[in-house]
C-alpha cells in the first residue's frame, strides 16, 4: 500500500534528483545577459579608488590630501584616521576555539603604518574611477620604511622585526596533537621516510574581481549594499557591526558572481571603506578591484613548510606520521574567520584515509608582512594531502610495494564506520576501498603500469600518481566558527510557498555562484513536491528574500541547504495533501503529488496544485473554517555533534616529465569520489573538474612570489600563472554514493575535493616519472626549473 | 585637470553611434558604460584573460586593449550582437547542454575565441581547440566542459555542411 511506504521521494522514477539538469542561469550568461555588480549602475552613482601602500612594513608621518580633494569630479577623500573615526572599532581576528591564538586589532585602513604593500591607505570617491585614480596620485605621504618580516622560517628568530608591538613576536597561534607512544612506533618501523616540503603562496584569482555598490538611504536608514559575496549575511553582520547601522537595516545583494572559491566568503577593509563613503555621502559609491590591486588585497593562502616523516612496517602497514608545520599568515589574522584555519586542517586530515593509530603534528602560524591569508578553495587538504600521499608513495617504493596496494593495505575499510582517525576527526560513510578498486578499474591501471615501463625503455618519462583523501565538507555549529564565536551561522534554511498557479518560491541561505545551487535546490524541492521542474523558482543572494543562513562556503551548500530545502518541501507536500484531503474527502495518507497533481492510491488524477492554489489563496470559502492554509514553510538544518561530513575519494595523474627541459606534461587525470547521493551527476563532475584544475594551478604554475622587501614580484596575470586551455587535461570523473547517515538526503560536500587532492595526485605523478633519476621534488609549485634541479642538471 | 575627449563614431552590433568620449578609455568601459552592453566583462585589463574579447572589423580584439577613440569608425561586434544575430546559436545552445561554463564572466569572451573556430568549421582536434581558447582563462570548468561544447558544435556543423543550428 502507498500509504504505508516510507516517503522516498528520491526513489522515484520520475526524481530529478540524480538526473542532470541544465542550469536557467547558462542561457543569460550565453547570451551577455548575465548581471555582475559592475552591471548595476545607480543614479548618481560615484566610484571609489584607494591609495595603497607601496611598502610592505612602513610608518605614516603624515599624509596631505588638500591636493586631491580639490581635484575635479572628487566627492570625499578619507584617510584611515578618517574611517577609524566612523568606525565602531577594529577587528581582532581571533577565534575563542584557538586557544592561545593572537592578532593585532585591524582597522579598514591603515592608520599609523601600513602592514602590508597593498594595505588600503586613503579612499578617494570621484565621478569616475579615472577620477579618482587621479585624485589619488596627488595624496602625499611621509612614509617612513620600516623592516619587513617576509620569510616564515625567520619571522620568530630573536632578531626578527616585530610587526605588531602589542604581541610581543610574529606568533599567531601554536596547536599540537599528539597520540602519545609517536617515538617508539619511528623506533620499531622497518622503513621511516622523512621528507620537507614548501608550498606557495596563491591566491583565488576569481576572474570577476571583488566588487561592491553600496547605497544608504539617510531618510529610513536603510542600507543597501549589492556586493559579489558568497555569504550574505555574514557580510551584513561584519558590515552593520563595523559602521554602527542595526542588521535588519541592512539589505545584502549578491546578483552573479564571478567567481569566488572562498576569497568572497571575507570582510575587506576597502569594502567597509566604500560603504562608510556612501554612507557619509548619501550617494550610491561602488568599487570594483582591478586585477593588479586583486593581487595584494585578495585573501592569499597556502603558504606552508612542512617537515614530515612516515613509518611503515615491512608488510606495508603505516604505524605513524609525524609532522611539523609551519604556516606563514600575513600581517593581521582575517577576520572573522582567522588565518590560522590553513594550519589546522593540515594537522586534521594528513594521512586521513589510514588506520594508524599513532600521530603527532605540531603547527605554528606567523605573522608577515603580507597580504592576510585565510581561507581558500579545500583549505589546508591541497597541503596535507600532498604531504601525506608523498610519504605514503615513498615508503611503498621503499617496501617494493605498489602505490594502490599500499593504499588497499592502509585505508580504513568500508565497513569500519564510524571510526575516529589519528588526528581525532570522527569519520562516517566513507568508501575508500570501493573508490580505490573503481579507480583501478576507469584508469586501465595494470596497462598502464604496462606503458609506463615500455617507454621508459625508450626514453619517455611517464609517472603515474595516486592520492586518496579525505575532505571536510558542510561544517557544523560545533565547530569552528560557532564554539568560536564568529558570527557565521552554521544552520541553513529554506522557506519554500505555493503561489496561487501552483507554482513554487523556494528562498534558500545558500548562494549560487555558478556551481549551479539554485539548480539542484529546485531538483530537490520539485521532487520531493512532486511537481515539474519548471514550476519551482528559487531565489537566493538577497538578505531581503531569503531566510538567515550562512551562505555557500566550505562545500556545504549541497548537504546543508539542500537538506533545508528537502525538509521544507516535505512540510509543504504535507499541508497540501491535508488540504487535498479535506476538499476530496479522501485520507492525506492515500493522496500523493505527481507531476503537479494531487493523486488518489489508485494513481487517478484528482485536483492540480493550481486549483489547491487557487482555493487556498483566492477562495477560502471552499475550506472548512477550522482550515487555515499556510502554504509557507520553514525549515532549517544543521549538524548536530559532527564537525563536519566528511567525503572521500582517490586521484590518479599520469604526466610525462621531460628529463631536458624539466617541462611536465598532464596526460590525463582520474578521480574517484563520493560526495553522497548525487543530485545532478553533471554539475558534480564539473565542480571536481574545476576543482582538480584550480589544485593543479596551484601544483605547477600559480606563485605569489615575494622579495626581502616584501614586494610581490608576480602581481599580474602575465606574472602569475594560472591553468589555461592547451595545459590542462582531460579529466575522468567517477561516484561511489555512500549516504550520509546525518540527513535524509544523504548528500556530502563536492565542490572541493577536485582542489583538496589533485596537487597531491599531480607530485606523485612527477616524483614516478622522476624515480629512474632518484630525484624527488617536494616544493609545489613544481617548475621546470625545480625539476631540472631535482635531476642535477642545473 | 579637465579630461580630454574626442568625438567618435562606430558601428556596434549593427547599429550606428557617435558619441565624443575620454581619449584614455578603452573600448570596453566605452561599451559597458556608455553603451550599457554590458555582456562584455573585465577580467584583468591587460590583455592576458580575454574576458574583454569583442569583434573588431571582423577581428577578435581584446577590448582592454584598444582605446575607444582607436575603435573610431570601426564595425564593433559584442556578445550580444553574435547573440542577436543567431550565428552562434548551435555553441550557445552546447555550452548550456553541455555545462561549459559556472559563473558565466568568461563565457562571452570564450563564445568570441571560439566563434573564430566556426567560421571556417574544420574538424579541430581536442588538443587544436584548446590551443586556440588558451588565451581565454576560465577559473570554474576546468575548461574540458568548454572544448566538448566546441568539439560537438564544430562536429555538427562540418556534418552538417556548415549550417548555422
Amino acid at each position: 500500500m502507498a500509504e504505508k511506504a516510507p516517503f522516498d521521494p528520491f526513489a522515484r522514477a520520475d526524481s530529478y534528483v540524480g538526473r542532470t539538469v541544465s542550469r536557467a542561469a547558462a542561457n543569460a550568461a550565453v547570451a551577455g545577459r548575465g548581471r555582475f555588480t559592475d552591471d548595476v549602475v545607480l543614479p548618481r552613482m560615484l566610484h571609489a579608488a584607494f591609495l595603497r601602500s607601496p611598502y610592505a612594513h612602513a610608518r605614516i608621518r603624515s599624509i596631505e590630501v588638500e591636493a586631491a580633494r580639490r581635484q575635479p569630479g572628487v566627492a570625499l577623500v578619507m584617510t584611515g584616521t578618517d574611517l577609524k573615526r566612523i568606525c565602531t572599532g577594529p577587528w581582532v581576528g581571533t577565534l575563542a576555539c584557538f586557544p592561545g591564538m593572537k592578532s593585532a586589532p585591524q582597522y579598514p585602513m591603515a592608520v599609523d603604518k601600513a602592514c602590508w604593500a597593498g594595505e588600503p591607505v586613503v579612499l578617494l570617491v570621484a565621478r569616475t574611477r579615472a577620477e579618482a585614480e587621479d585624485a589619488a596620485q596627488l595624496v602625499d605621504i611621509a612614509w617612513e620604511e620600516l623592516p619587513a618580516v617576509v620569510d616564515k622560517h625567520t619571522a620568530l628568530a630573536r632578531d626578527a622585526p616585530v610587526i605588531h608591538a602589542g604581541l610581543g613576536d610574529n606568533l599567531a597561534f601554536r596547536r599540537s596533537i599528539d597520540t602519545g607512544e609517536v617515538e617508539a612506533a619511528f623506533a620499531s618501523a622497518d622503513v621511516v621516510v622523512e621528507e620537507t616540503f614548501e608550498f606557495g603562496r596563491h591566491t583565488g584569482v576569481s576572474l570577476e574581481p571583488r566588487s561592491v555598490l553600496a547605497q544608504y538611504d539617510k531618510a529610513t536608514g536603510k542600507l543597501t549594499i549589492i556586493t559579489s559575496s558568497q555569504c550574505p549575511h555574514m557580510i551584513q553582520r561584519v558590515f552593520a557591526e563595523m559602521l554602527g547601522v542595526p542588521d535588519h537595516n541592512v539589505q545584502i545583494i549578491a546578483p552573479d558572481v564571478g567567481g569566488s572559491f572562498g576569497l568572497k566568503i571575507h570582510s575587506y577593509g576597502d569594502e567597509v571603506a566604500t560603504v562608510a563613503a556612501a554612507m557619509q555621502l548619501g550617494r550610491p559609491v561602488k568599487f570594483v578591484a582591478d586585477r593588479l590591486e586583486s593581487f595584494v588585497s585578495d585573501i592569499h593562502a597556502r603558504e606552508n613548510a612542512i617537515k614530515a616523516r612516515i613509518a611503515v612496517k615491512r608488510s606495508g602497514e603505516i604505524l605513524a606520521f609525524d609532522l611539523d608545520v609551519l604556516s606563514g599568515a600575513g600581517a593581521y589574522s582575517q577576520y572573522p574567520r582567522t588565518s590560522v584555519f590553513e594550519a589546522n586542517q593540515i594537522l586534521n586530515i594528513t594521512g586521513g584515509p589510514y588506520r594508524h593509530r599513532h600521530y603527532r603534528a605540531r603547527a605554528t602560524v606567523v605573522y608577515l608582512n603580507k597580504p592576510p591569508s585565510s581561507q581558500y578553495r579545500a583549505v589546508g587538504h591541497p597541503i596535507g594531502n600532498a604531504v601525506g600521499e608523498h610519504l605514503v608513495d615513498q615508503a611503498a617504493y621503499r617496501l617494493g610495494i605498489d602505490p594502490i596496494e599500499m593504499r588497499r593495505r592502509n585505508v580504513f575499510a568500508d565497513d569500519a564506520y564510524p571510526a575516529v582517525s589519528a588526528s581525532g576527526i570522527k569519520l562516517k560513510d566513507l568508501s575508500h576501498q570501493r573508490c580505490l578498486e573503481v579507480l583501478v578499474e576507469r584508469m586501465g591501471y595494470e596497462a598502464l603500469r604496462q606503458e609506463q615501463a615500455h617507454l621508459r625503455q625508450r626514453g619517455i618519462q611517464r609517472g603515474i600518481g595516486i592520492a586518496a583523501f579525505i575532505k571536510g565538507t558542510s561544517p557544523g555549529p560545533l565547530g569552528y566558527y560557532g564554539s568560536g564565536g564568529a558570527p557565521i551561522s552554521l544552520q541553513d534554511a529554506c522557506v519554500i510557498k505555493l503561489e496561487p498557479n501552483g507554482g513554487v518560491i523556494c528562498a534558500v541561505g545558500v548562494t549560487e555562484q555558478g556551481q549551479g545551487t539554485n539548480t539542484i535546490m529546485g531538483q530537490i524541492a520539485a521532487t520531493t513536491l512532486g511537481i515539474p521542474i519548471e514550476a519551482v523558482r528559487v531565489i537566493s543572494g538577497d538578505t531581503d528574500a531569503v531566510p538567515y543562513g550562512g551562505g555557500t562556503f566550505g562545500s556545504r551548500a549541497a548537504a546543508i541547504g539542500g537538506e533545508a530545502v528537502y525538509q521544507a518541501a516535505r512540510d509543504l507536500r504535507a499541508e497540501i495533501l491535508a488540504i487535498a484531503g479535506e476538499l476530496l474527502q479522501a485520507e492525506p495518507t492515500a493522496l500523493d503529488i505527481v507531476d503537479g497533481v494531487v493523486v488518489d492510491a489508485a494513481g487517478t488524477r484528482r485536483l492540480p496544485l493550481a486549483e489547491v492554489g487557487r482555493i487556498c489563496h483566492f477562495q477560502l470559502g471552499e475550506l472548512p473554517s477550522s482550515l487555515q492554509p499556510v502554504l509557507s514553510h520553514t525549515r532549517r538544518f544543521r549538524l548536530q555533534e559532527d564537525l563536519y561530513i566528511f567525503a572521500n575519494g582517490v586521484h590518479g595523474a599520469y604526466v610525462e616529465v621531460d628529463a631536458e627541459t624539466g617541462f611536465v606534461r598532464l596526460i590525463k587525470h582520474w578521480v574517484v569520489e563520493d560526495c553522497g547521493r548525487l543530485i545532478n551527476p553533471q554539475l558534480a563532475d564539473e565542480q571536481v573538474r574545476g576543482g582538480c584544475v584550480q589544485g593543479i594551478g596551484g601544483a605547477l604554475y600559480e606563485h605569489l612570489i615575494y622579495d626581502a622587501a616584501g614586494q610581490l614580484n608576480t602581481g599580474s596575470l602575465v606574472d602569475y600563472l594560472v591553468p589555461m586551455a592547451a595545459e590542462m587535461p582531460d579529466i575522468d570523473v567517477a561516484h561511489v554514493q555512500t549516504l550520509s547517515s546525518v540527513s535524509e538526503l544523504g548528500a556530502k560536500g563536492v565542490g572541493e575535493s577536485g582542489t583538496g587532492a589533485a596537487p597531491a595526485a599531480v607530485m606523485n605523478a612527477v616524483n614516478d616519472a622522476l624515480r629512474p633519476f632518484n630525484a624527488r621534488v617536494t616544493a609545489q609549485p613544481i617548475t621546470p626549473e625545480s625539476v631540472l634541479m631535482a635531476l642535477g642538471r642545473i | 585637470m579637465s579630461e580630454q575627449t574626442q568625438p567618435i563614431s562606430l558601428t556596434v552590433n549593427g547599429e550606428r553611434f557617435s558619441r565624443s568620449v575620454p581619449v584614455r578609455q578603452h573600448l570596453v568601459d566605452f561599451l559597458r558604460t556608455e553603451l550599457g552592453l554590458t555582456g562584455t566583462h573585465l577580467g584583468c585589463e591587460h590583455g592576458v584573460c580575454g574576458a574583454c574579447s569583442v569583434r573588431v572589423d571582423g577581428a577578435l580584439v581584446r577590448g582592454c586593449l584598444l582605446l575607444a577613440v582607436q575603435a573610431d569608425g570601426a564595425d564593433v561586434v559584442t556578445i550580444e550582437g553574435l547573440d542577436a544575430t543567431g550565428e552562434i546559436a548551435d555553441l550557445q545552445q552546447a555550452f548550456v547542454q553541455r555545462n561549459a561554463l559556472q559563473c558565466g564572466f568568461c563565457t562571452a569572451g570564450m563564445l568570441l575565441a571560439a566563434a573564430e573556430l566556426l567560421r571556417a568549421p574544420a574538424r579541430q582536434t581536442r588538443a587544436e581547440i584548446r590551443r586556440h581558447l588558451s588565451g581565454n582563462f576560465c577559473r570554474c570548468t576546468g575548461y574540458q566542459s568548454i572544448i566538448d561544447a566546441v568539439a560537438a558544435t564544430l562536429e555538427r556543423r562540418s556534418e552538417g555542411g556548415g549550417g548555422r543550428g
